[in-house]
């Protein structure tokens, strides 16, 4: 276990469905077998209807609460733009935001347009934009692995303090037999980003 | 879940007390799902054939339990789990099962839910029902708990011929933290014996008395028990502070104040209090003899905090106790809201620069709220029932399943909501107060469709529809049947066609004497708009079944 690290805290924001569970374990997973103590928190039911949605993962030497306290989130990763700024609740001057370049419209009431959400954000933290529902709507005919490669992703560029060689470990360990070639291809796919 | 002892593995709060259960040799297991317990169930399902034990989903949580009493009767080790207002409903049966007791030891999970995240019609704080039933109550902070916790609990039942409530919330139901495994205790022989004894398993008065005197009796017993526990355990902090200042908290609490303990670099003793039910008085009592202050960092309605007053007055008398004067009785607690607090009681001076102030900003996101699945039937259920009525001249019943979001954007279909079945309980009550008995031949000024689950008919449905034939009343029933409990997971319900031989709703209404019955997929929309405009001019209550899968339903024959 490295010792320098005392504790990371991770929040991800996005909608009902964006797979948020799946990738909070994950990314637990690879924070076990790199020997730190984690806990997390999710929602189930009602909230997880298309709402916004939250999870918090905190990983490091000693951790209590499994929830990230006001304003001491390191990294933000932001599945939805709109939902990222909902985010800033746990922000601070030094929090990374690494944000998938998408809008989910909310029906029938006036969105927050791109540029509204990045020059808002930027006011705070240091944002990262990556078009990951893009790229893989492009590369794989389908968006769902844009949360996958946004974690991976965040692991090869040192946005997360674990090891590539740990997510992936951790998404043959989480993903379903029947998905696992889509996501480790996901993986890879990110190295080269 | 059956995976080797030794290994610490990253477990669900809930999957914790699934293992805890095994590790128990758990025999029998009824659930009635319902969020924040709904995995307890859904992962007994999945296990439970390769575990060998018996799991059933139930109709309800009253049924559930009373599986539960009728397994420990006959001897079996069981588990029944269920969310906060589930354990409102099973009451009735749970007051007399305290009387009796058990026979095989019997666990009972009731998961709150501060904050409501998944809960409508009410935030709930369950610990309340330990001074009605007089049953031991504890209360786990993590994962790691939720399974030791679990096995004591079928212990102290064990021991003390009780049964034993677990009290989860949403962060520790849906908390996920490494636990370490021991050993699963195999079920052995699942076929239990009923051996008659009516002196105990039957409660008549006079006889109904003095078991009242066995269970304080118990409880007292008890009591001493958890004046021994180390569930209820005492954290010594630095010399200097000690003697003036301490904390007392209990389940996800406990987390947040040694978290916030730790942000302030501060040093208190703190008393953890695994059993809410029966309070270790003695120890809380030794705990607070030396303070001047004590904290008690609990969520929602400040049990704690009124006992630890009474117990204070012969302990401690110039104690200061702070609680809810410092936090929020309304809502779940936050690990920042604690830390706040703690430095306040503390007279610590919080660093509060680096927070930033949301509230100054101008700009607004707009709420996202949760939403119908693209696809989902009761898209087409609404849409019908919206052109085939004017929605500002009809009353509309809400209950508890996904078509509660009937209530939000773009649908406004939900004038009232309350709990499991009432829409068709509370709309007769409004036919009868809104239409004098004079008018009963005719349909009624004031016209009302209620929309309920097949899972919700089956729980709580089929006696007020019962009621609304024998009383006489008017309202259209919309049953959404999509073969599935969907909200909570997709668990199985009892109905057609999904179980084979399942029961087929249209036969209960036919049964109950409704004479104005309609099975109508959404999907012809004509049809069903003709069919909501025809049973409204009725002067007997009406059916419709509006039948279509669940999106998540894989479609039988397809």
């Amino acid at each position: 276990m490295p010792k320098n690290l005392e504790k990371f805290n991770i929040v991800i924001v996005g909608t009902g469905g964006q797979g948020l569970i799946t990738l909070l374990q994950i990314i637990a997973e690879a924070a076990l077998f790199e020997g730190y103590e984690v806990r997390t928190s999710e929602l189930h039911g009602l909230s997880q209807r298309g709402g916004s949605v939250e999870a918090h993962i905190r990983f490091g030497q000693k951790i209590y609460s499994p929830l990230v306290s006001q304003g001491k989130a390191d990294l933000i990763l932001g599945l939805e733009m709109q939902e990222a700024l909902r985010g800033i609740y746990f922000a601070n001057q030094k929090t990374k935001f690494l944000l998938n370049k998408q809008i989910i419209l909310i029906p029938l009431v006036k969105n927050l347009t791109e540029t509204e959400i990045l020059k808002n954000l930027k006011k705070i933290g240091k944002v990262i934009l990556i078009p990951a529902a893009e790229t893989c709507q492009k590369e794989f005919n389908t968006n769902v692995v844009a949360g996958i490669y946004l974690i991976s992703l965040a692991s090869f560029k040192n946005l997360i303090p674990l090891k590539p060689n740990s997510i992936s470990r951790a998404i043959k360990k989480i993903i379903p037999e029947k998905y696992l070639e889509l996501n480790l291809k996901t993986f890879k796919l990110a190295k080269v980003y | 879940m059956l995976q080797k002892p030794g290994k610490k593995i990253i477990l669900l709060g809930n999957e914790a007390i699934v293992r805890g259960a095994l590790e128990s040799g758990v025999q029998f297991v009824s659930t009635y799902p319902g969020t924040p317990a709904s995995e307890i169930g859904n992962t007994f399902f999945r296990i439970d054939k390769r575990a060998k034990i018996y799991f059933e989903f139930s109709t309800n949580e009253k049924v559930a339990l009373e599986a539960a009493i009728g397994a420990s009767f006959s001897g079996l080790k069981t588990l029944v789990a269920m969310k906060n207002f589930g354990t409102n409903v099973a009451l009735d049966a749970l007051i007399p099962f305290v009387y009796t007791g058990t026979k095989g030891p019997t666990v009972i999970i009731s998961a709150d839910d501060p904050s409501c995240h998944s809960s409508a019609q009410s935030e709930e704080n369950t610990r309340g029902i330990s001074y009605l039933v007089h049953i031991p109550i504890l209360e786990p902070s993590d994962p790691q708990e939720c399974k030791d916790f679990t096995k004591l609990a079928f212990k102290i039942s064990e021991k003390f011929k009780i049964p034993v409530i677990i009290r989860t919330t949403t962060r520790v139901a849906h908390q996920r933290a490494p636990v370490k495994l021991s050993k699963v205790t195999k079920p052995g022989n699942v076929i239990g014996e009923f051996i008659k004894d009516p002196e105990r398993f039957v409660t008549m008065p006079p006889r109904v008395l003095e078991m009242k005197k066995e269970l304080l009796k118990k409880i007292e017993e008890i009591k001493k028990f958890s004046e021994k526990s180390p569930i209820n355990q005492i954290s010594r902090g630095r010399a200097s502070v000690s003697s003036k200042l301490g904390v007392i908290t209990s389940g996800v609490s406990y987390l947040y104040v040694r978290e916030a303990l730790k942000e302030l670099n501060l040093n208190l003793p703190v008393l953890k209090l695994g059993f809410f039910y029966p309070l270790p008085e003695k120890k809380i009592q030794n705990f607070i003899k030396k303070f001047k202050k004590v904290l008690i960092v609990e969520e929602l309605e400040p049990y704690l905090e009124k006992e630890i007053e009474r117990l204070a007055k012969t302990a401690n008398p110039k104690l200061q106790i702070f609680g809810k004067n410092l936090l929020p009785e309304v809502g779940e607690l936050k690990p920042e809201i604690v830390t706040s607090t703690i430095a306040k009681f503390a007279n610590y001076k919080l660093k509060i620069e680096n927070l930033l102030k949301i509230e100054n900003w101008k700009l607004k996101i707009p709420k996202r709220f949760p939403q119908l699945c693209p696809g989902c039937p009761y898209w087409l259920v609404f849409g019908a029932v919206k052109k085939a009525v004017d929605p500002k001249k009809v009353i509309f019943g809400g209950d508890i399943g996904c078509y509660m979001l009937a209530g939000l954007s773009p649908h406004f279909l939900q004038d009232y909501l309350s709990c499991m079945g009432s829409s068709i309980g509370i709309a007769h009550g409004i036919k009868k107060a809104t239409n004098p008995a004079s008018a009963i031949a005719s349909a009624g000024k004031q016209k009302l469709i209620t929309f309920i689950g097949d899972s919700t008919f089956f729980h709580a449905g089929i006696p007020a529809l019962i009621n609304t034939v024998f009383n006489k009343s008017n309202p259209l029933i919309i049953v959404m049947e999509n073969q599935t409990t969907a909200m909570t997971g997709h668990q199985p319900h009892p109905g057609a066609p999904l179980v084979p031989n399942g029961i087929k709703i249209e036969e209960i209404v036919k049964a109950c004497g409704v004479k104005n019955l309609k099975i109508i997929d959404p999907i012809n929309q004509e049809e069903f708009i003709n069919a909501v405009k025809e049973f409204l001019e009725k002067s007997e209550v009406s059916v419709i079944i509006a039948t279509h899968p669940c999106i998540f339903v894989a479609p039988k024959n397809a």
